[in-house]
């Protein structure tokens, strides 16, 4: 049986290529933010892309908040870019706010300096671990981030991959069901098309 | 840390790429959306179209390209040409785009980039400027393509643009545009400088040198059409060559 993929619309971000890019790789999510279909799927993409605490609300407004953080145990939650910044316990981004608390950490703002804000473009992404989400990816895999706002303060052993911009960054996290990427499976070339079909091996 | 990006830019007419030279002389060039895969898979970092037309009765054609391009390509892509209103700016973004290119149109409107900016952030909000360099080293913005001066100068109109939450600039000199004898890299260097926003130097690209040259002078991408186009150099080509002069690429 096929795992039954949804992805959460809550009217964030543009989640038509991330539809695509999925298609690509074989997979057809349905996009919904009806509860049951939600609490029903074996597997639940969180896109996301803009502010935290509007995202928060439109996730609240439609009750999502609650069926997200009381998820299933064997259902798996991948957040994407600001998606996975929600999975997080606090967000500093425009005062602070409350995250859906699934993962440790909290969500800061890069500092200013020398560095330009956003970090956007392609970095390359390191390894934390040895893992299968990053399985047959040569050691120069760069991948495509937009965001000017960070996990940190994570628990260290959820560390898969991350990125170097005057800090580390980041890129791939994991505990338990739940995986966030913070960079752009969808726009990061045949990188990002590996990703996501080992990611989709990783959730089968 | 971040790469240094390579950019093919597509100038589009009548549903296919097109590449004016100093914006006359229009020549055909081929189909947007097998280019674009071709670029895509040829290690571009970027990908950029401009609807040259911008006509209303264009406008659906130039959308079947945009989303034709989304279906086809995993890398960021940037729309430009004829955006006037958040509605022109959500149509774009709905069939696919990534950011949005503004122009002509913020010179008239400069609302419409903190409009935007608020409305899609900031990243997706891209202030492109044509920049004409008088003779007494006055750098004036140009609208229309560059065919109509303007009373503003190119710094300060930059950075008035980002105040109002541009997110990033594509800097076009119209004095190298079509020449391929280089990019300005003075002019480029400076606003790289000045600004915390990421620079895409435009025009005068003749070579994969002239690409390294802007980029160790600051800029954050390089953005070309007909040396890619016709074939003159190869993105790898490009992209060794910015290696070989010390900068990062993917």
């Amino acid at each position: 049986m096929t795992a039954k993929i949804v992805m959460i619309d809550y009217g964030v971000g543009n989640v038509f290529s991330l539809l695509h890019a999925f298609k690509r790789v074989g997979v057809d999510c349905i996009l919904t933010d009806d509860v049951k279909l939600i609490q029903a799927a074996d597997v639940v993409i969180l896109p996301g892309v803009g502010a935290f605490e509007d995202a928060m609300n439109q996730l609240k407004n439609k009750g999502l908040d609650q069926v997200l953080k009381n998820k299933p145990s064997h259902q798996w939650l991948i957040g994407i870019c600001l998606g996975m910044q929600l999975l997080y316990d606090i967000s500093e981004e425009f005062g602070v706010h409350e995250g859906l608390g699934l993962l440790q950490g909290r969500i800061v703002k890069f500092h200013e300096g020398s560095l330009k804000i956003p970090h956007m473009g392609w970095n390359k992404l390191q390894r934390g671990v040895t893992h299968p989400l990053l399985k047959d990816l040569n050691n120069d895999a760069y991948v495509y981030y937009v965001h000017s706002y960070y996990a940190s303060e994570i628990e260290s052993s959820t560390l898969i991959g991350y990125s170097d911009y005057g800090v580390s960054v980041p890129g791939i996290v994991m505990k338990d069901k739940i995986i966030g990427f913070q960079f752009h499976p969808e726009k990061s070339g045949t990188v990002g098309e590996q990703l996501l079909r080992n990611l989709l091996e990783v959730v089968a | 840390m971040i790469s240094k990006r390579i950019i093919p830019c597509l100038d589009i007419a009548h549903g296919k790429v097109v590449k004016g030279v100093r914006f006359e002389g229009v020549k055909e060039v081929d189909d947007p959306v097998s280019l674009a895969k071709r670029y895509s898979e040829a290690g571009a970092d970027e990908l950029v179209f401009y609807d040259i037309m911008a006509s209303y009765e264009e406008r659906t054609l130039f959308l079947d390209v945009v989303s034709k391009v989304a279906d086809q390509i995993n890398i960021p892509f940037m729309v430009g040409g004829g955006i006037r209103s958040l509605e022109d700016m959500h149509a774009c973004l709905k069939a696919g785009a990534d950011k949005i290119s503004l122009n002509s149109a913020a010179i008239d409107d400069p609302s419409l980039i903190s409009k935007g900016a608020l409305r899609f952030g900031s990243q997706c909000i891209v202030l492109s400027m044509d920049v004409l360099v008088e003779e007494n080293g006055f750098a004036r913005v140009m609208k229309k393509g560059g065919r109509e001066a303007t009373s503003l100068e190119a710094f300060s109109w930059a950075t008035q643009g980002i105040e109002l939450g541009a997110g990033e600039i594509v800097l076009n000199v119209i004095n190298q545009d079509g020449t391929k004898e280089g990019f300005d890299v003075s002019l480029t260097s400076d606003f790289a400088k000045r600004f915390n926003v990421p620079i895409i130097a435009s025009g005068g690209a003749g070579n994969a040198q002239h690409m390294a040259e802007v980029l160790v002078a600051g800029a954050d991408a390089a953005l070309a059409a007909s040396i890619f186009h016709f074939n003159e150099v190869s993105i790898q080509e490009v992209k060794e060559e910015v290696r070989k002069a010390g900068c990062i690429v993917r």
